[in-house]
C-alpha cells in the first residue's frame, strides 16, 4: 500500500533527523535504552539461581550454608542493577534533552521555511490549517519521538530478552507462551486500529466544533439582534453531539485495549502455571538450551517473565495510537517542510553609493542615503545605475490559475515622484497588478521594469527594500508603538520613528496613549481603532523612505473628516516619490498625476482627473455615482 | 463554580457510578490474582494433585475473567461518562454565551471563548477520565496491595514502610518542583504560538519590507528561550523513572535477601518460593499505582486552570435580563433619548455618551453623523437595549425599553449593524435568520428593497448559493446589502443602519432609501452614515461630537448652522475641485 509506505518514509525520516541533529547522543540512548532495558531482563535469571538454592538449603535449613551460595549472586544482581540505573538516568535525562531540542529544531526549520515560500500559499491555505502544523502536529510528533519511539525499542528489547531466557529454560513452555502472544497481538491490532480510527475522527469532529464556535462568537451581536440563540444553540448541540459520539467510541476503544491485553496475559499467567504443575507431576523430560531439567526453580521466574512479557506487550499497545497519529503529523509537517520556496534568481542588488566629482557612482559601505541598482553582467564588469523610482509594466498578462486571466494587457508607465491611482471595482484586478510589481506574484507575460531594469534580475529582498506598502488590512506586531513604526527600518533612531509618526499624522494619538511610543501593542493592536492601526501602518512605511510607495487602500478605515487631517501628512509622504494608490473613495485618488480606470483586468480609461471627467465615461459615471464600486 | 461543573455530569451520572463500581471489582480481581498464584506455586512446589492443580486454575481463569469483564466495562462506561461530561460542559458553555449581554460579550474575546469550549473542555474530559478511572482504582491497588502483602508476606512486607515513603516524598518534590516550570513554559509556548500567528497573518508585510532574516531571528530566539525552560522542566520530570526504579530494585533485594532466608530458615512454612514471587509481583503493582497517583496529581493541576476558565463563563451573570413582568408588544415606533448618559463600565472615568436628548417620531427618518469614536453607534446600541443606560431612560413606542421583554423589543427593532457577519449557510438560510417562515416571495421582496435581488440572481444558485464562513465569497457591498434584507425580514417598527451602506455605491444606496420611503413608510428609520449624501435627504439629522448631539436639524439648516457639518460637507464634495486647483 502506497499509503504505509509514505508512513514508513515518515518514520525513517524524523529517525535520519533525529540522527542528524544528535549524532552522538542518539546511539548513547540508544546503547542506554538497550542496556537498562535488558538490564531488566535479566534479574529472571537470578531469582532463579536464588530459589535454586533455597530448594536445595530447605530441607537442611542451614542460612549459613545457603547465605554462602546466595549472597555472590545478589551481591552480583546488585551490581547490575546500580549500572542500570545509571544507564536509565542518562537515558530519560537526555531524552528529555533531545525531545525539546528536536523539536525546537524542527521547529525552528518549519518557520524558516516558511519565510520563504510564496504569498500564494499563504493566499491558498487557511491560517488555522496553517497553525495546526506548529500546535496539534508538533504535539503529535512530541508524543512519538519522547514516548512511543523509546518505548517501542525498551518493549522490543525486554521481550526479546526475556524470550531468549526462556528458551534458555524451557522451549515446550515458551511455545505455550507464544501461544497467547500471539491472540495478544491480534487483538491489539484490532483494538489499537480501532482506537487510532476514531481518534483521527474525533479530531475532524472537533474542527468542526470548533468552526461553528468560532463563527457564532465572532458573529455573537448578529445573533442577539435577531434573537437567534435557540437557533444557533440547536445547531451547535447537532456537531456537539457528533463529536460526543466519536469521542466516546475513541476512548471506549483505548480504554479496553489495557485491561484485554492485561488479562489475557493473566490467563496467560495461569495456563503457564497450570502446564507447569502438569510438566512437574508428570515429569515430562524438558526440552530447553541449557539442558535444565524442569523444576518449581524455573516455573517461578518464568511465571514473572510472563508477567514481564505481557505487561511489555501491553506497553507497546498502549503506543499505537500515538504512532498512528504521530506518523500522521510527521507526514503533514514534512509536507510543509517540502513545499518549494519562492524562487529568487536575481542578482542585481541595492547598495549604498557615494557619487565623486566626475559624477561616476562609488559603491559604499556605509548608509549614504543614496542608493543604486548594483548591476554585475556576464562579462564580469559591474555597472552602477541609480534608484529612481521609475516603474514600467508593459503588456502584462497574468493570471492566478492557469486559464482564469487577471489581467490582460496591462501597461502602465510611472515616472519618478508620479502618482498614479488604480480604481476599479473588485476583482478588477487592482491589488494584482501592485502584486506583481513587488513581486509576490510572477507575471505570466509582458515585462516589469525597475529603473530600466528588468524586475525579474532585482533580487527580491532588494526589490522589497525599494518599494513601501502600505495595505487595507494592518498588520502590526507584539511589541511597542515604536517597535512597529521601526519595523519598516531597523536601524532607524528613535527620533526617526517620530519623525515618520508626525509626517503620517500619527504623532498626535499616539501622544496620548497612556505610555506613548512605549505603549505595548498585543494581538494585532487590539486596544487602537482600526484607523489607528491604518496610521501607524503609515508611519511604518515612512520611516522606510523608499522611492516607490504602494498605498492599497490605506485610509479606507480613517472615516472622512480624520482622513482631511491626514491627508496633509499622506500628501508630504508622497512628495517626490512614486506611489501606487489603489482607493475606494474617489476623493482620495482625485489629485493623482494619472487615474487608471480597470474593468475586468484591463485598463478602460486612463488620465488624469479633469480629463477623465471631461471623458464623461466610466470615471465620470464612478464619480457622480452612477455605476457601483465594489 | 465546582457546583456549575459537576452539575454539567447530569445523565451521565449512572455511567459515572458505574465506572467506579468496575473499577473497584476489576482492583479487588488484580489483587487477589497474585495471592491465589502464590498458593498454587507453594502447592506445585509441595506436589498436588492434578485435580486440585485444575481446580486453582479455573479460580484463577475465572478472577482474569472477571477483571476483564470488569476492566472492559469500566473503560466502556468511562469513556461515555467523560465524553458525555464533555458534551455537556461544551453545551452549557454555549447555551451560557448565548445568554450573554453585549456587556457581557465585550469582557471575552471570541478566540478565548473558542478555546475554552473545545482546549480547555478537553482537558477537562481528560482529567474526568483520570479521576473515575485511575484516581480510583490507585488508592484502592495500593491499599489492596499492601494488605494482600501483609496477610501473605508478614516481614517481607516491611521493604514497602521504607519504600512507599521514599516514592512518596520524591515523587511530591519531583511535583512540585516541576509544575510551576511548566506552568511558566506553557504560557510562554502560547506566546510563541501567537507570534506564529502574528507572522503567518501579517506576511504581506514581512515580506513587504523584506524582514523574513528578522523574523527567522525573532522566532528562533524566543525558541530557543523556550527550549531551555522546555528541557529544565521536561529533565525533573525526567527523573521519575529512576526514582521509580531505584525503588523497585530495593524491594527485589529486600525480598529475595530476607525472603530466602526465611525460606531456607523457616523451612517453607511462613515464607516460600510462592510468596517470593507474589511479594515481587505485589510490590511492583504497589510502585505502578503510586507513579499512576502521581501523574493524576499533574493532569489535575493542568486541568485546574482550564477548570477556572471553564467556570468563568458558566458562573458569568447575563448583565441584562428580562423584567419581571415585561411588556409583551411595542406599540409604534417612536423613540425617544431623555437626558441619557453611557459609559461602558462602571469605572470607566469618561461618558461615552453624556446628556443626550432626541426625540424621534413614528415614522421618521433620522440621520447621524459624525466622526469615528464620537459615539453613534453606543447611541443607537441603547435603543435595543444591547446595553443599558447609566442615567436617563430610553423610550420605544414611549414605554422605557427595561420594561419590555428583550425578544419582543429586538423583533420589533432590526438594527444592521456596523460589523456585518453572514454565516455559512445558503443565501435563504442567512435571510431566513430575520424570519424562520418568510416565505420565497417575502425573501425576493426584501431584497428587491434592499437591491440584492439582482446579484443574488446572478450567482448560479440563486438563493441557493453557498455564502461561505464570514461571508468571504461576497463582496463588502453585496454583504451590506444581504444583511439589509435579512433585517428587512423583520418587518421592524424600528429600523436601524449602523454605517451600513459604506460600500454600496451612491446610486444603489440611493435607491435602498427610496424603496424604503415608498415601501415601509411607517418604519422608523434611523440611519448611520460615513457620507453626507446617504442622510441629507432625511426629515432631520443629528450631528454627534465628543458623546454629545451638538447640533439637530435638517440639511439645509446645518449647513447653515453647524460649523461640523459644513466641514463634512465640504471636505465630501468640493475636496475634488480644490484638489484641482492647487
Amino acid at each position: 500500500m502506497p499509503k504505509n509506505k509514505a508512513k514508513r518514509g515518515g518514520l525513517l525520516r524524523v529517525l535520519r533527523m533525529l540522527c542528524g541533529f544528535y549524532p552522538v547522543l542518539v546511539p548513547v540512548t540508544v546503547f542506554c535504552i538497550l542496556f537498562s532495558a535488558a538490564a531488566s531482563a535479566i534479574p529472571a535469571v537470578f531469582i532463579q539461581k536464588v530459589l535454586a538454592v533455597i530448594e536445595a538449603w530447605q530441607e537442611t535449613g542451614d542460612w549459613a550454608a545457603a547465605s554462602a551460595d546466595i549472597f555472590p549472586k545478589i551481591f552480583i544482581l546488585a551490581g547490575l542493577y546500580t549500572l542500570s540505573m545509571l544507564a536509565i538516568t542518562a537515558q530519560t535525562q537526555l531524552m528529555a534533552y533531545m525531545t525539546q531540542g528536536f523539536l525546537t529544531k524542527t521547529r525552528q526549520r518549519m518557520f524558516d521555511g516558511m519565510q520563504s515560500l510564496p504569498i500564494r500559499f499563504f493566499d491558498t491555505h487557511k491560517h488555522g490549517d496553517i497553525m495546526s502544523y506548529y500546535t496539534n502536529d508538533i504535539d503529535a510528533l512530541r508524543e512519538l519521538v519522547s514516548q512511543a519511539l523509546p518505548s517501542l525499542l525498551q518493549s522490543a528489547t525486554v521481550v526479546l530478552c526475556v524470550l531468549g531466557i526462556m528458551l534458555y529454560y524451557s522451549i515446550p513452555m515458551t511455545l505455550v507462551l507464544l501461544l497467547g502472544v500471539a491472540a495478544m497481538l491480534l487483538v491489539s491490532k484490532k483494538v489499537g486500529g480501532g482506537s487510532a480510527r476514531f481518534f483521527i475522527r474525533q479530531q475532524t469532529a472537533m474542527g468542526k466544533v470548533e468552526g461553528f464556535a468560532q463563527e457564532m462568537m465572532n458573529g455573537q451581536k448578529v445573533v442577539k439582534v435577531f434573537c437567534h440563540e435557540d437557533a444557533a444553540e440547536r445547531d451547535f448541540d447537532a456537531v456537539n453531539t457528533a463529536l460526543y459520539d466519536d469521542s466516546r467510541r475513541a476512548h471506549a476503544y483505548a480504554n479496553t485495549l489495557g485491561p484485554i491485553i492485561m488479562n489475557i496475559g493473566n490467563i496467560l499467567y495461569v495456563i503457564i502455571a497450570v502446564a507447569g504443575g502438569v510438566f512437574l507431576l508428570s515429569g515430562m523430560p524438558n526440552v530447553s538450551l541449557s539442558g535444565l531439567p524442569f523444576s518449581i526453580s524455573i516455573l517461578v521466574p518464568f511465571l514473572n517473565m510472563t508477567k514481564q512479557f505481557t505487561g511489555n506487550i501491553n506497553q507497546f499497545s498502549q503506543q499505537i495510537n500515538a504512532i498512528v497519529m504521530g506518523l500522521a503529523g510527521a507526514t503533514r509537517i514534512f509536507s510543509l517542510m517540502d513545499e518549494p520556496p519562492e524562487v529568487d534568481d536575481g542578482y542585481v542588488t541595492l547598495v549604498n553609493v557615494t557619487e565623486s566629482a566626475d559624477g561616476t557612482l562609488c559603491e559604499s559601505e556605509k548608509r549614504t542615503g543614496r542608493w543604486a541598482w548594483r548591476h554585475p553582467h556576464s562579462d564580469g564588469s559591474v555597472t552602477y545605475t541609480p534608484l529612481a523610482g521609475d516603474v514600467r509594466l508593459t503588456d502584462v498578462n497574468f493570471a492566478y490559475e492557469k486559464g482564469k486571466d487577471v489581467l490582460h494587457g496591462v501597461t502602465v508607465y510611472a515616472e519618478p515622484g508620479q502618482k498614479v491611482a488604480f480604481v476599479g471595482a473588485t476583482g478588477a484586478g487592482k491589488t494584482t497588478i501592485t502584486n506583481l510589481i513587488n513581486r509576490f506574484y510572477d507575471i505570466a507575460d509582458g515585462k516589469v521594469r525597475y529603473d530600466g531594469i528588468n524586475i525579474n534580475k532585482i533580487k527580491k529582498a532588494d526589490l522589497r527594500r525599494s518599494l513601501g506598502i502600505v495595505l487595507q488590512d494592518t498588520n502590526l506586531f507584539t511589541g511597542t508603538v515604536m517597535d512597529n513604526i521601526r519595523y519598516g527600518r531597523l536601524d532607524a533612531t528613535d527620533a526617526e520613528c517620530v519623525k515618520a509618526a508626525k509626517l503620517a499624522g500619527a504623532d498626535d494619538f499616539i501622544g496620548r496613549l497612556p505610555k506613548g511610543y512605549e505603549t505595548p501593542l498585543v494581538n494585532n493592536g487590539a486596544n487602537l481603532s482600526q484607523g489607528q492601526r491604518q496610521l501607524i501602518a503609515i508611519a511604518r512605511a515612512a520611516v522606510a523612505d523608499p522611492p516607490v510607495m504602494i498605498l492599497d487602500e490605506a485610509t479606507s478605515s480613517i472615516d472622512t473628516r480624520t482622513e482631511a487631517i491626514v491627508q496633509r501628512g499622506m500628501d508630504k509622504l508622497m512628495e517626490g516619490r512614486t506611489v501606487f494608490v489603489i482607493a475606494h473613495r474617489l476623493s482620495t485618488v482625485r489629485n493623482a498625476d494619472v487615474i487608471m480606470v480597470l474593468d475586468h483586468g484591463s485598463i478602460i480609461e486612463r488620465g488624469d482627473h479633469r480629463a477623465l471627467i471631461a471623458q464623461k465615461g466610466v470615471y465620470y459615471q464612478l464619480y457622480t455615482g452612477a455605476f457601483e464600486l465594489e | 463554580m465546582w457546583k456549575k461543573l459537576t452539575k454539567c455530569i447530569r445523565e451521565y451520572k449512572r455511567a459515572t457510578v458505574l465506572t467506579l463500581v468496575f473499577i473497584v471489582g476489576e482492583a479487588v480481581a488484580e489483587t487477589l490474582i497474585p495471592f491465589i498464584t502464590a498458593r498454587l506455586v507453594n502447592q506445585i512446589k509441595a506436589g498436588m494433585e492434578m485435580r486440585q492443580l485444575l481446580l486453582m486454575g479455573l479460580i484463577l481463569a475465572g478472577l482474569a475473567v472477571v477483571s476483564l469483564c470488569c476492566g472492559g466495562a469500566a473503560g466502556l462506561t468511562c469513556a461515555k461518562a467523560s465524553a458525555g461530561f464533555a458534551k455537556n460542559l461544551r453545551h452549557d458553555l454555549f447555551h451560557s454565551i448565548e445568554g450573554f449581554a453585549f456587556e457581557n460579550i465585550d469582557r471575552f474575546s471570541p478566540a478565548s471563548l473558542v478555546t475554552r469550549m473545545t482546549t480547555d473542555v478537553n482537558n477537562v474530559q481528560l482529567a474526568y477520565m483520570m479521576i473515575i478511572r485511575t484516581a480510583v482504582r490507585c488508592p484502592l491497588m495500593l491499599i489492596f496491595s499492601v494488605v494482600m502483602a501483609y496477610v501473605m508476606g508478614g516481614v517481607l512486607a516491611t521493604a514497602f514502610v521504607v519504600v512507599i515513603p521514599v516514592l512518596t516524598v520524591g515523587l511530591i518534590l519531583i511535583g512540585k518542583s516541576a509544575l510551576p516550570a511548566f506552568n511558566r513554559v506553557f504560557k510562554k509556548y502560547d506566546r510563541l504560538n501567537e507570534s506564529i500567528e502574528e507572522n503567518v497573518r501579517g506576511m504581506r508585510v514581512v515580506k513587504g519590507f523584506a524582514r523574513e532574516p528578522y523574523e527567522k531571528k525573532k522566532f528562533g530566539a524566543a525558541a530557543m528561550d523556550i527550549c531551555k525552560d522546555f528541557t529544565r522542566a521536561e529533565r525533573i520530570v525526567a527523573l521519575d523513572t529512576p526514582l521509580m526504579q531505584i525503588c523497585l530494585y530495593f524491594n527485589m533485594i529486600f525480598v529475595l535477601v530476607v525472603g530466602s532466608r526465611m525460606a531456607i530458615t523457616g523451612g517453607g512454612q511462613t515464607v516460600d518460593v510462592g510468596q517470593i514471587s507474589a511479594m515481587l509481583t505485589y510490590g511492583f503493582q504497589i510502585l505502578m499505582s503510586l507513579m499512576m497517583l502521581a501523574m493524576v496529581y499533574v493532569i489535575l493541576t493542568i486541568s485546574a486552570e482550564s477548570i477556572r476558565r471553564i467556570g468563568e463563563v458558566l458562573s458569568e451573570q447575563p448583565l441584562l435580563t428580562d423584567p419581571d413582568d415585561p411588556i409583551a408588544t411595542v406599540e409604534n415606533g417612536s423613540v425617544d433619548f431623555d437626558g441619557v448618559s453611557f459609559k461602558y463600565s462602571g469605572t470607566a472615568k469618561k461618558y461615552a455618551l453624556s446628556d443626550i436628548d432626541l426625540h424621534i417620531a413614528s415614522g421618521e427618518t433620522v440621520g447621524i453623523i459624525g466622526g469615528t469614536g464620537t459615539g453613534k453607534t453606543t447611541l443607537l446600541q441603547l435603543i435595543l437595549r444591547l446595553y443599558d443606560v447609566t442615567k436617563g431612560c430610553v423610550r420605544v413606542g414611549g414605554v422605557d425599553v427595561r420594561q419590555y421583554g428583550l425578544e419582543p423589543l429586538r423583533s420589533a427593532v432590526a438594527m444592521v449593524l456596523q460589523k456585518n457577519e453572514l454565516f455559512s449557510g445558503t443565501v435563504r438560510e442567512n435571510l431566513r435568520w430575520g424570519n424562520p417562515d418568510a416565505t420565497d416571495d417575502e425573501l425576493i421582496e426584501a431584497c428587491k428593497l434592499a437591491q440584492a435581488h439582482d446579484f443574488v440572481m446572478s450567482f448560479s444558485d440563486g438563493y441557493d448559493t453557498k455564502i461561505e464562513q464570514g461571508g468571504t465569497n461576497v463582496s463588502g457591498g453585496q454583504k451590506q446589502r444581504l444583511c439589509i434584507a435579512r433585517a428587512l425580514l423583520k418587518k421592524p417598527k424600528i429600523l436601524i443602519l449602523d454605517d451600513s451602506t459604506s460600500a454600496v455605491d451612491t446610486k444603489t444606496d440611493a435607491c435602498i432609501r427610496a424603496g424604503f420611503k415608498s415601501y415601509i413608510p411607517e418604519t422608523t428609520k434611523i440611519i448611520v452614515a460615513q457620507r453626507i449624501s446617504s442622510v441629507q435627504d432625511a426629515d432631520k439629522i443629528a450631528v454627534m461630537d465628543g458623546g454629545r448631539i451638538v447640533a439637530v436639524g435638517d440639511h439645509e439648516t446645518l449647513l447653515r448652522e453647524c460649523a461640523i457639518y459644513r466641514e463634512i460637507y465640504e471636505q465630501q464634495t468640493s475636496g475634488g475641485e480644490t484638489d484641482a486647483e492647487e
